[in-house]
């Protein structure tokens, strides 16, 4: 790199870091300020370790991302491959211009059209609220299952279409044939859709704000209630906290993406070796 | 394969999914239309769909009191807002994906990875952050006044909310851009400076254009949630104006349903126009091109 590239490239960084700093920072502060720094103190990470609320939601927003990625990767797994097996063009096209429509609309709308739709069919059945942790659920899986259908399609489209036709030939059940001979093949497709629509679920705020029930509150919901009156350092410990765990999570999937690559070079180097050796 | 087990597979994998789509993604969008076109006992109205256009409301500025439409300001304001920052993110993002996609292939990772984290931080936290920045009494002021350099007055203002809109969806507009870019062939820059070509007419005549299909992307990635976002706002603006989010999320919060679904009908349709447009002007010059 050039040293002007250097240069603004390091501006941006310190742009995209240095209010991530002031959050770690002054999550340690003694005092409540948050532009003096007056002493290093653990006393904001006891506070939020003693707000069983905020606990409570930590472990309300695992259940619901980890609920609404697995449906939504078995579901938009098995769409994709319906969807990449269909002949008739009109359909194909319907279904790719409905996948498209949540990640084109705003998430604004996106959660007041579910809301709308959960709030009539409740009063339908009478039912004074009928946002709930089931609401918010639905809500996940539907935004989610566009990010899977995107991932695992492509891998689909890349395999080999003979692969799944020799198996059953060589007598596999269609069913056997996909989890034996298909399933392999798009499975980094499939599991980057999951990671993908797990961490959606579990950032998601806009959605989650028109579709939660009174009693069920993730994370990000929470977040806003805190950020809505008074100003604490907790939130700062709270962001402190999950950014420390983001870091350790890029960083493991990182260096065991190096892993996979040096294994995968040595496995070439090998087979390479083994060819000549047979010369 | 036969026709009947191709038939059965497809019924058996497409059929959850369509009906989920249709229940959950079709239905929805048809519920904002009922809504915003009924009023509060469901019969059918064009109320909620004038009322967007001709509410007015009496701004002081000061010197005089001027009637305006309410909500066509704020529209207004609204897009105003989401264009600059979206501009912004061009004007920084698109340097920094070219110079990431021309540097070694373990600096490209690394950087990569630094710009994906802050996107993993919650959006609240991250706007959270900029509130306590730019407050009158935050880093920001501080900073300065130990300059020497006075003290700005910023949390409250449009640039405020610009300033969160930009670093919320910064890396929206980066991503794009270099996934396209660290595709392109380098060949075809060696060739036109080769040619003869000077630097600035590569980066205009060769690298602009094929790099086109990821600035629209960005763009649009960026546009979308600036246009409709209601937090930054309320953080970084003190409530003190409205952007089109804020209204939708106040007649949420009122119970005004309907109304809500009004405007959020009217933001779709417009936003829907808009990317057909662009789609169609995109296909066009890349035909050209």
């Amino acid at each position: 790199m050039k040293r002007a590239s250097k240069i603004y490239t390091a501006l941006i960084m310190i742009f995209l870091f240095a209010p991530i700093a002031i959050l770690l920072v002054f999550s340690f502060n003694r005092a409540k300020s948050l532009s003096v720094f007056s002493g290093f103190s653990l006393y904001w990470y006891r506070e939020l370790f003693r707000d069983s609320e905020t606990l409570k939601a930590v472990r309300n927003t695992l259940i619901l991302a980890v609920s609404a990625s697995l449906i939504s990767t078995v579901m938009g797994t098995a769409a994709a491959v319906g969807i990449n097996k269909l002949r008739n063009k009109f359909l194909r096209t319907a279904l790719d211009s409905v996948t498209n429509i949540p990640m084109i609309n705003p998430d604004i709308i996106t959660g007041i059209s579910l809301m709308l739709m959960f709030v009539f069919v409740g009063r339908l059945f009478g039912a004074a609220t009928s946002l709930s942790f089931w609401t918010m659920l639905i809500a996940h899986i539907t935004f989610c299952l566009p990010y899977v259908i995107l991932q695992v399609l492509p891998k689909l489209q890349q395999m080999d279409k003979a692969l799944p036709e020799a198996a059953m030939d060589l007598g596999c059940t269609p069913l056997r044939a996909f989890f034996k001979a298909e399933l392999p093949e798009i499975m980094p497709g499939v599991v980057t859709g999951l990671i993908m629509a797990f961490t959606l679920s579990l950032d998601d705020f806009v959605i989650s704000y028109f579709t939660a029930g009174n009693g069920f509150q993730t994370l990000p919901i929470r977040i806003y209630n805190m950020t809505k009156k008074t100003v604490t350092p907790k939130m700062y410990a709270l962001a402190t906290i999950i950014f420390f765990v983001i870091l350790t999570l890029l960083l493991i999937s990182n260096l065991s993406d190096d892993e996979s690559v040096r294994k995968r070079r040595e496995a070439r180097a090998n087979k390479k070796a083994a060819k000549e050796a047979v010369k | 394969m036969n026709k009947k087990t191709r038939s059965l597979i497809q019924r058996m994998t497409l059929t959850p999914y369509s009906i989920w789509a249709a229940l959950f993604i079709v239905v929805p969008l048809i519920f904002v239309a009922y809504y915003a076109f009924t009023d509060n006992s469901f019969r059918f109205t064009f109320g909620n769909i004038t009322r967007f256009f001709t509410a007015t409301s009496q701004i002081d500025d000061g010197e005089s009191v001027r009637e305006v439409r309410t909500y066509l300001v704020i529209f207004m304001r609204s897009l105003k807002l989401a264009v600059i920052s979206t501009f912004i993110c061009l004007l920084m993002g698109y340097p920094l994906a070219y110079i990431m996609a021309r540097a070694k292939a373990r600096t490209q990772s690394i950087l990569l990875t630094l710009i994906m984290i802050p996107m993993w931080m919650n959006f609240l936290i991250r706007t959270y952050a900029w509130m306590t920045i730019l407050q009158d009494t935050g880093i920001l002021n501080s900073f300065l006044s130990a300059l020497h350099l006075g003290r700005i007055h910023i949390i409250g203002t449009e640039s405020a909310v610009v300033i969160g809109m930009v670093y919320d969806y910064f890396p929206y507009m980066v991503l794009p851009i270099y996934s396209v870019m660290a595709k392109l062939d380098v060949r075809l820059l060696e060739a036109a400076s080769d040619l003869g070509c000077p630097a600035v007419s590569v980066l205009r005549r060769v690298i602009w254009p094929l790099s086109l299909p990821g600035v629209l992307s960005g763009v649009t990635m960026v546009l979308i949630p600036s246009i409709s976002t209601f937090y930054i706002s309320q953080k970084l603006g003190n409530g003190k104006f409205f952007l089109i989010g804020d209204a939708i999320e106040g007649q949420y919060v009122a119970n005004n349903l309907h109304f809500a679904a009004a405007i959020a009908f009217i933001l779709m349709v417009i936003l829907l126009a808009c990317m057909a447009l662009v789609q169609k002007l995109a296909n066009r010059k890349i035909i050209v091109a």
